[in-house]
């Protein structure tokens, strides 16, 4: 292989970028991102960034020295357009082509919208530049806030938001939020979170319409009432960016199909992060994001896949003081009990359990006890649930999906 | 130089946190002690609630890992290393002298 593209410059195509040089390539490595910024972090831009206790510098994953030592071709700003038939050429939205011996897709998810017009004060959080326009909002007064979903994204923005001393409601459809994810026990336990910040939270029902000419003005839900807003985050999750490969002979279906190894219907075609479909799971996750690259890196590099990754689902959230950990493939049904501290203390161990068997975990300001069982499922997590694929997925769904962790949507 | 607790109080495989400017973690890593700054360099978690093995302490955040002997990170997403620091016992009582800093007289 003389040339690899890596499309994305965010944290999977970071860490793709990384392995290819680690792991011996040394021809023309080129990055095309469509966002302006070098890569950077996003978690903290919820939590330490929107509340102005972390700067852009301290978002950053790479440095110059390491950014020199990939020799690397960083196209930034620039959006791919399209993968030809053979994945051999990356066509640039700029009218550029890129040829290429092996691609490494990784172009994440984007923030799912709200259909109607763009109103001044509604707002996504998922890039920097998003950030940027809600942390100016937020720091200009005193607000009315109205989150749309009770998700990751929604939880810690209406916790930075109240913390900045913003009044804050956060809108749920779901009859609680984080449902899929941590079942209804857990759930609760989370949702009382939003109590002890002094967050408003209105849940089992949607969003009608947003209000206002110009900018916003409320937030008109389906059972009639308005929810007067000044500003109005959206988070009701993320849609993956397989847009561009509509053309290509790439199998999409949320998501580009991968199998286990990350590898394409196209040997020199590998996809990580939030793009990926994985051995027919989708994992939104910074983990999940971090652990691909290193396997779909070996297997672009072998021709074929000869080493399957299934980082063990694992996420952590920051709201209103307390730490949430998560980790395992929970499902339907999971009998959960606390195992250790209380939940009135506000600092537990919770495990989720099948016919005796340990499934999953979650902490609440417990790090020590949860990274023990975290490890002890990652171990017994370690033999891969089907047999290595022989040939490249194509279609269809490998394995039932217990965890998308998509967020719940509100509408 | 800050009393940190009583030896005994510190089994192998413990830790400690001390709330100093920036916190230290001190660890007793099979009989060995070592200090080290307690917030791991790449994103706000507390090390002394890290995972203890060997020489190395794991961040429960993002599984960083530092080896406590350098205060280097010994894989990512840190990629910064932690400052390290000189620990004592006297009359059983664990001391950490903390690190001068930059340009200040030690």
């Amino acid at each position: 292989m003389r040339t690899v593209t890596v499309v994305g410059a965010s944290l999977a195509g970071l860490y793709a970028a990384r392995e290819l040089r680690a792991q011996g390539f040394d021809g023309r490595l080129v990055i095309v991102g469509e966002e302006t910024h070098r890569p950077y972090d996003r978690p903290p831009l919820s939590k330490d960034f929107l509340t102005g206790k972390a700067d852009e510098d301290q978002l950053a994953l790479s440095d110059v020295d390491e950014t020199l030592e990939l020799g690397a071709e960083w196209m930034f700003g620039v959006r791919a357009r399209g993968l030809d038939a053979r994945g051999r050429t990356v066509l640039l939205e700029d009218g550029r082509t890129v040829s290429t011996d092996g691609v490494v897709i990784a172009t994440g998810a984007s923030a799912r919208r709200l259909p109607g017009p763009a109103l001044m004060g509604v707002h996504t959080l998922r890039t920097l530049d998003d950030a940027r326009s809600l942390r100016a909002e937020l720091l200009s007064g005193p607000r009315r806030v109205v989150v749309i979903g009770g998700g990751f994204i929604g939880a810690e923005t209406a916790s930075s938001c109240a913390g900045l001393g913003h009044s804050v409601t956060v809108v749920e459809a779901a009859p609680l939020p984080l449902l899929p994810q941590l079942g209804p026990e857990m759930a609760a336990v989370c949702a009382g979170l939003h109590h002890r910040g002094g967050v408003e939270l209105v849940t089992g029902v949607g969003v009608a319409a947003l209000r206002g000419d110009v900018a916003v003005n409320g937030v008109e839900l389906v059972d009639g009432r308005v929810l007067p807003a000044d500003v109005v985050v959206v988070g009701i999750g993320a849609v993956p960016n397989t847009g561009w490969l509509a053309g290509s002979t790439l199998a999409l279906h949320d998501g580009v199909l991968c199998d286990d190894g990350c590898v394409t219907a196209l040997p020199q075609v590998v996809a990580v992060g939030d793009v990926a479909r994985v051995g027919g799971a989708r994992a939104e996750h910074w983990t999940s994001a971090t652990a691909q690259p290193r396997v779909a890196v070996r297997n672009l590099l072998a021709g074929r896949t000869v080493e399957t990754v299934r980082p063990l689902p694992y996420f952590w959230s920051d709201q209103y003081g307390s730490r949430i950990q998560f980790a395992g493939r929970r499902r339907d049904g999971d009998l959960v009990r606390v195992v250790e501290g209380a939940v009135e203390d506000g600092s537990f161990l919770a495990l989720y359990e099948r016919d005796g068997v340990t499934t999953a975990a979650l902490a609440i300001d417990r790090p020590r006890p949860f990274t023990r069982v975290r490890r002890e499922l990652t171990r017994g997590d370690a033999r891969p649930a089907v047999p290595v694929a022989a040939e490249p997925v194509v279609a269809g769904v490998a394995e039932p999906v217990a965890q998308g962790f998509a967020e719940p949507m509100a509408l | 130089m800050i009393p940190v607790c009583r030896l005994e109080d510190l089994p192998t495989g413990g830790s400690v946190r001390i709330d100093t400017a920036p916190p230290i973690a001190v660890f007793n890593a099979d009989g060995e002690l070592y200090a080290i700054d307690d917030t791991c360099t790449h994103q706000d978690a507390s090390l002394s609630e890290g995972w203890l093995e060997g020489c190395l302490v794991e961040c429960p955040l993002h599984e960083a890992s530092f080896d406590l002997r350098t205060g280097q990170p010994t894989c990512l997403p840190a990629r910064r290393p932690v400052r390290t620091h000189r620990v004592t016992v006297e009359d059983g009582v664990v001391h950490v002298h903390p690190a001068a800093e930059e340009g200040t007289a030690a």
